[in-house]
């Protein structure tokens, strides 16, 4: 720029379109300076390092019976692995075909060849209450909040919650050892 | 409407403020000279009521968080601190809980005036729409209060509320993780809501200055509705609104000393004295009661989406009234049809609240049943809620608006003063004889 003349023509306002550019840049960097220093003050509210960290529990099945349930907490919730018996397995299955809010069926719940163990997180799909086992029209939960009704394969069938019940990432590590999360 | 300044510093300190900052004239022009409608209600005392509501949530609260713990392995235990062991720690932390429960006794009846005299009605829109700002921080503040003590009641409350930002469609689940800092409710979410409940009674000071600013510009709405137009229509503030609030305060805190000291639990829930369990859910879980009518409309819908669109629809109301109300005529005194409907709106509010307080299945009347309508039978509370919310949105959405432009209005008086001085033979005898005497 030092090849500019000197004199009239660099008085304010004598380029327009240079004017307009440095217009848009400084706005533009403005803006784009305030984004880059209002993600962190919003970031901040996500889950921390170590909340994340204890996302993942493993979990030995030999502490549940027949037909009983555990309820453990994980990631600040409570997490329920069922050891279903035969005729519960069966009633799930046989209810594949029947209409549902959110049609899933049973086999897509649970591990191949591990019917019997169902692991949901037991937190009702609707507002977040904790369902309890043995209630409602299904055989399996029912929130006495609001009144959902699941399944014995934690599937909504009757009551406002609009999902089943959520079937957490987890896997098996040996036959009587899950690992969740 | 405070207009020309009257304000004659008299001391020498006083001229020597007077010209470097104007603060005792603002105070004086404000609260001492300000003319003041004649024939301001009770009803109109309740804006200092408010005042005294917010200084003394202010002052309880700042002295509880000394004791405080926001911690989700502490908060219980401290709480039960400040019961037993904190000098006067019980009376304290009663007067904030119930001062919280007073806040909105006195809300309610301060917008229910506003809503029958026409309050929001031009040139009082700005003034209608910073009322209802300060009543949304209200109730984020007593929400967010609600859940410090971590209680059962109070951390499953705050589990349900913030469950309703899951329903948003695509971006529901991150919202929630990023409002609770976590998977669940949890430590993180106990301290931003403890840090947030202590910033916004502040925000809420900041908005309550704009909102008696606005006041100040427009002047007082008053029972007939019909702008000052002399002198004669007005008083000044000092002393007959000054005495007159002051009153109203001490009969007010009559009532709020009488739940302090005799039924400080009587507004809360006893589960809240039980610690907070992640793992277990109260058998049925209810607001605060100042909150009821709205959960009643979030649960009359069945869908969990359209349920929370309906509860937040139900306050947008408020802030749309202003250009919803098409009436020429403000006040309701004046509008028989309106006023029918006004008091037909209450009493849905007030089934509302019952209807939050049950459980939706139960039957309303007797123990039997009825027809089975939709999801429910026809003798249920889910069902009375129903028909209270679908006239609480049509009393905004469509009576107002309708019966500004059919409803034969009665006869408006010229002014405020005109029915006690200018036309003897329509006011009562006694009226006429000493308009003065009257209060």
């Amino acid at each position: 720029m030092a090849d500019t003349a000197v004199g009239a023509k660099t008085e304010s306002g004598s380029d327009p379109s240079r004017r307009d550019f440095i217009h848009i840049a400084a706005i533009t960097a403005a803006a784009g300076g305030a984004a880059a220093i209002a993600w962190p003050f919003i970031d901040q509210m996500n889950p921390s390092a170590d909340t994340l960290a204890m996302a993942s529990t493993e979990f030995d099945l030999t502490k549940v019976a027949d037909g009983q349930q555990v309820t453990l907490k994980w990631r600040g919730k409570p997490l329920f692995v069922r050891n279903r018996t035969p005729a519960e397995v069966q009633r799930a299955v046989a209810d594949d075909s029947a209409s549902m809010k959110d049609p899933q069926k049973d086999a897509d719940r649970v591990k191949p060849g591990k019917a019997q163990w169902l692991v949901l997180i037991g937190s009702c799909t609707h507002l977040g209450c904790v369902p309890t086992f043995g209630g409602g029209d299904y055989g399996g939960w029912f929130c006495p909040c609001h009144g959902s009704h699941y399944d014995t394969s934690g599937r909504i069938r009757k009551g406002p919650a609009p999902l089943n019940l959520a079937v957490p990432e987890y896997e098996f590590l040996s036959d009587t050892k899950v690992k969740i999360g | 409407m405070s207009g020309h300044s009257t304000y004659q510093p008299k001391t020498g300190i006083e001229r020597w403020l007077d010209a470097r900052l104007p603060i005792v004239r603002l105070g004086y022009d404000s609260f001492v000279d300000y003319p003041t409608p004649r024939n301001l209600n009770y009803w109109w005392t309740f804006g200092g009521i408010l005042s005294l509501c917010l200084a003394s949530q202010l002052i309880t609260g700042i002295i509880l968080v000394m004791h405080y713990t926001p911690s989700a392995d502490h908060a219980f235990a401290s709480v039960e601190h400040i019961m037993r062991d904190v000098n006067y720690g019980w009376l304290i932390r009663y007067m904030h809980a119930n001062g919280a429960s007073m806040f909105f006794i006195a809300v309610y009846v301060h917008m229910l005036r506003g809503l029958y005299y026409g309050s929001y009605k031009a040139p009082r829109e700005v003034l209608w729409i910073l009322g209802c700002v300060i009543y949304l921080l209200m109730m984020a503040t007593a929400f967010m209060g609600y859940v410090l003590p971590w209680g059962q009641m109070s951390f499953h409350g705050a589990v349900v509320i913030t469950n309703l930002f899951g329903a948003l469609p695509l971006v529901g689940p991150s919202i929630t993780t990023w409002l609770w800092g976590g998977f669940a409710v949890d430590n993180a979410t106990l301290n931003r809501f403890f840090s947030l409940h202590y910033l916004l009674p502040f925000m809420i000071a900041g908005v309550v200055i704009l909102h008696i600013w606005a006041l100040h510009v427009v002047g007082q709405n008053n029972p007939t509705g019909v702008e000052p137009k002399s002198k004669a229509d007005t008083l000044p503030f000092t002393p007959y609104a000054t005495v007159k609030d002051g009153f109203a305060m001490s009969v007010f805190l009559i009532l709020f000393a009488t739940f302090v000291f005799y039924l400080p639990n009587a507004l809360g829930h006893s589960d809240n004295y039980i610690e907070a369990n992640p793992l277990v859910t109260p058998a049925h879980i209810v607001p605060e009661w100042y909150f009821l009518p709205f959960y009643a409309i979030l649960r009359a819908v069945p869908d969990k989406l359209l349920g929370v669109l309906a509860m937040f629809g139900a306050i947008a109301c408020l802030f749309a009234l202003p250009w919803l109300d098409t009436s020429k005529v403000r006040s309701m005194r004046y509008r028989p049809t309106a006023k029918l409907h006004f008091i037909i709106f209450v009493v849905a509010c007030c089934i509302l609240g019952l209807c939050g307080a049950k459980l939706p299945d139960d039957p309303v009347l007797g123990h039997f049943k009825t027809i089975p309508l939709g999801d429910a039978d026809l003798n249920s509370f889910v069902w009375l809620s129903r028909f209270a919310a679908l006239y609480y949105f049509a009393f905004f959405l469509v009576i107002l608006p309708w019966l500004g432009l059919v409803e034969k209005t009665l006869p408006v008086p010229d002014s405020i003063a005109s029915p006690v001085l200018s036309h003897p033979a329509a006011a009562p005898a006694e009226a006429t004889a000493a308009p003065e005497m009257k209060g």
